[in-house]
């Protein structure tokens, strides 16, 4: 039924986005996202979509495009990576308030400065409290996988809410791999057609104001309004990614735990470092050191019961951020899994480490090294502590 | 080939086509029912400047998403690369090279001074002659797919055809001329 | 001023889907002086009814008719343009006793 073919991260999610085949993409170039829309721009081109393609002059404008667009009633959609995603900031927040079903592609990519073009966390992570879901892919499969199930967790009438689907630069976005992919007509049926869930913009028999002014009397009650959405998403995320699972044989939901129930010591990190950790682990297993691995793939809204219940048996904890929060207590992953585990009694020793900043290489070898430093914090033979920066170059003592 | 993993190198200069090497063989091994990657190194390059394309072939899946730092195979699109020094940088003891040269395996083998299995095949020449330009590329993954015995000569010949069809539609002279420089480098490989 | 809402009986982000619902919030208190319209001397330009920001100038079948004092906020702007000599628009001061 389903298709193995090979594809980078970027003709992956150009391909999942020609099958979801969207009203609306209005889109500004940027490395490495750019490949999604210049593939996508030659599909509307050559008529192999029926959507309307809008090249813009900015990523504020290719944002604003598609929120007006959605609000207008259509199913759209915007790509972008780092410096594009910061110039979206304002409007960011504004398509979540607005409770708009948009779906973007973010190819994480390290911010300015000094100028890298390579991958890391810092841009997503930047607006990780801007009301969007974040779901995180650790290969090109996740990344065409975790697009489909986008539009469906954004468009459900309880959520309404935007979703950025986060794959890295460079090292998924432009890497070859095999996956498996679903026929074009498998793909509509499960997105199914787009159904506004209120009257549109453009709809001159029923008029609305969108965006209205809101100040001491009704600011908080909206916003009160849209964390509701965020909670009502959880179920909607676990449901599509069971019945995504029915469809095509690849299931999904919060978290990938990885050897982790009989585990003493484990790494917790986000996306493509993911793959290789596993690795690492089936080694140590057959060492005899217990050794586990869990890949959040939701990181908004925060899956804090599960984490709970999935990391609070354990001795140590190591958790690795993709991107620093440069205040000298942790990277942004570390300190909610931290507060996560606050509740859980006799609750594991947990240390952080800032990695692969501007796509710096983490190799066997680094990961090695962090499960060495777990199993002296879980044995008590080395402190908690709480940052160390993976792979940075140190003086010789 | 084995069920473990095999990571290939290639080197190459900016225009000479490593990165679609890299990413054709890792295609044409996934129509064989292999397990990939094919990714190149991104960096400031131009035509000319050194490049790095890296290809990983399995049967089972592969979760690795770090670079290739112990290739089993290093492949050589540009024999004047040999004087950078760091074309052997962290081979594997029972490893191989491909160079593309004109030159026999035991001169090249005397220049690195290692005792590298090495193989040589005249792919500029042969590029020259079949598609009328000395990109190197396609004929090295013929001379590849021999010495390392990855995949049968017309796996690759069918994913080559299939993707030079695609970008050289208005050209098939092109296309052709690639195939015949596939099997030609095929032939012609020499194994020290 | 309308009752206020609690959280979820608010319109989702707060998306009205009610139309013309700006004559529900009424503006007539900010005034501190107001236009009294003098029929007598109205020579049915309509020039205020188009200027008034807050279309309080009332008007039927296309002759004006008065002044919404719910919504007028006394800005004097119809007073201003009104073209008529002598004019059919004069500010006033508001009365203490007639709020």
């Amino acid at each position: 039924m389903q298709e193995r073919i090979a594809l980078t991260g970027n003709e992956a999610m150009a391909l999942a986005l020609k099958q979801i085949n969207p009203d609306v993409v209005a889109a500004y170039p940027i490395t490495p996202a750019t490949e999604i829309v210049q593939l996508f721009s030659s599909y509307a081109a050559n008529g192999m979509v029926k959507t309307e393609f809008v090249a813009v002059e900015s990523e504020h404008s290719a944002l604003s495009a598609v929120l007006g667009a959605s609000a207008a009633g259509a199913r759209a959609l915007t790509a972008t990576s780092s410096q594009g995603l910061a110039y979206m900031f304002e409007v960011l927040y504004i398509a979540a308030s607005y409770r708009l079903p948009l779906v973007m592609p973010v190819v994480n990519r390290a911010l300015s400065g000094p100028i890298n073009i390579h991958g890391d966390h810092s841009d997503s992570m930047g607006v990780r409290d801007a009301g969007w879901i974040q779901i995180y892919a650790e290969d090109t499969q996740e990344a065409y996988d975790n697009l489909i199930q986008a539009v469906r967790i954004a468009e459900d009438p309880a959520v309404q809410l935007p979703v950025m689907v986060c794959i890295d630069g460079f090292i998924i976005s432009h890497a070859l791999e095999n996956l498996e992919i679903m026929a074009d007509e498998k793909v509509q049926e499960f997105v199914g057609p787009f159904t506004p869930r209120r009257p549109s913009l453009l709809d001159l028999d029923h008029p609305v104001t969108v965006g209205p002014l809101a100040l001491f009397d009704y600011y908080m009650e909206i916003k009160r309004g849209q964390a509701e959405a965020m909670r009502k998403a959880k179920p909607v995320i676990k449901e599509v990614g069971q019945e995504y699972g029915r469809w095509s044989g690849r299931k999904y939901s919060f978290l990938e735990p990885y050897q982790l129930a009989e585990a003493e010591i484990a790494v917790v990190v986000l996306s493509s470092t993911a793959g290789t950790t596993r690795v690492v682990v089936d080694e140590l297993r057959q060492q005899g050191i217990r050794a586990g691995l869990l890949k959040p793939r939701v990181y908004r809204p925060f899956p804090q019961q599960e984490i709970k219940a999935a990391l609070g048996h354990l001795k140590a904890i190591a958790v690795l951020d993709r991107a620093d929060s440069f205040d000298g207590f942790g990277g942004p992953l570390y300190k909610d899994i931290r507060a996560a585990l606050y509740e859980v009694p006799d609750r594991p020793r947990i240390i952080n480490y800032i990695f692969g900043l501007g796509g710096r290489d983490v190799g066997l070898d680094d990961i090695r090294s962090v499960y060495d430093d777990l199993a002296q914090v879980a044995a008590g033979e080395a402190p908690e502590f709480s940052i160390r920066y993976l792979g940075v170059r140190e003086e010789a003592l | 080939m084995a069920a473990q993993l095999l990571e290939i190198r290639w080197h190459g200069r900016g225009g000479q086509g490593a990165k679609t090497a890299a990413q054709l063989l890792a295609e044409a091994a996934a129509a064989a029912g292999k397990f990939i990657q094919g990714f190149p190194e991104y960096g400031p390059e131009r035509m000319g400047a050194p490049v790095q394309a890296f290809t990983r072939i399995s049967d089972r899946p592969i979760w690795l998403h770090c670079q290739i730092t112990e290739p089993g195979i290093v492949v050589v699109l540009d024999p004047t690369l040999l004087r950078r020094g760091d074309i052997t940088r962290g081979l594997r003891q029972e490893g191989l090279i491909l160079i593309n040269s004109d030159q026999q395996p035991s001169v090249i083998k005397r220049a690195l001074d290692q005792n590298y299995r090495v193989c040589t095949v005249d792919a500029s020449r042969i590029a020259k002659e079949t598609i009328g330009r000395a990109i190197p590329n396609t004929p090295l993954l013929g001379a590849l797919i021999r010495v390392a015995e990855i995949i049968p000569l017309e796996r690759l010949l069918a994913e080559t055809e299939r993707k030079l069809a695609r970008r050289f539609a208005d050209r098939p002279e092109i296309v052709s001329g690639n195939l015949v420089a596939v099997r030609r480098a095929y032939e012609e490989v020499e194994d020290g | 001023m309308s009752k206020l809402l609690p959280w979820r009986e608010v319109p989702s982000a707060g998306w009205l889907e009610e139309k013309g619902n700006a004559e529900e919030y009424e503006t007539g208190d900010w005034r501190t002086i107001k236009p009294i319209w003098l029929k007598e001397h109205c020579i049915q330009c309509l020039r205020c009814f188009v200027y008034c920001p807050d279309s309080a100038i009332t008007a039927e079948n296309g002759r004006v008719t008065g002044v919404d004092y719910k919504h007028c906020k006394g800005c004097g702007i119809c007073a201003h343009e009104c073209p008529s000599k002598p004019k059919a628009l004069e500010m006033v001061a508001e009365s203490a006793d007639e709020l």
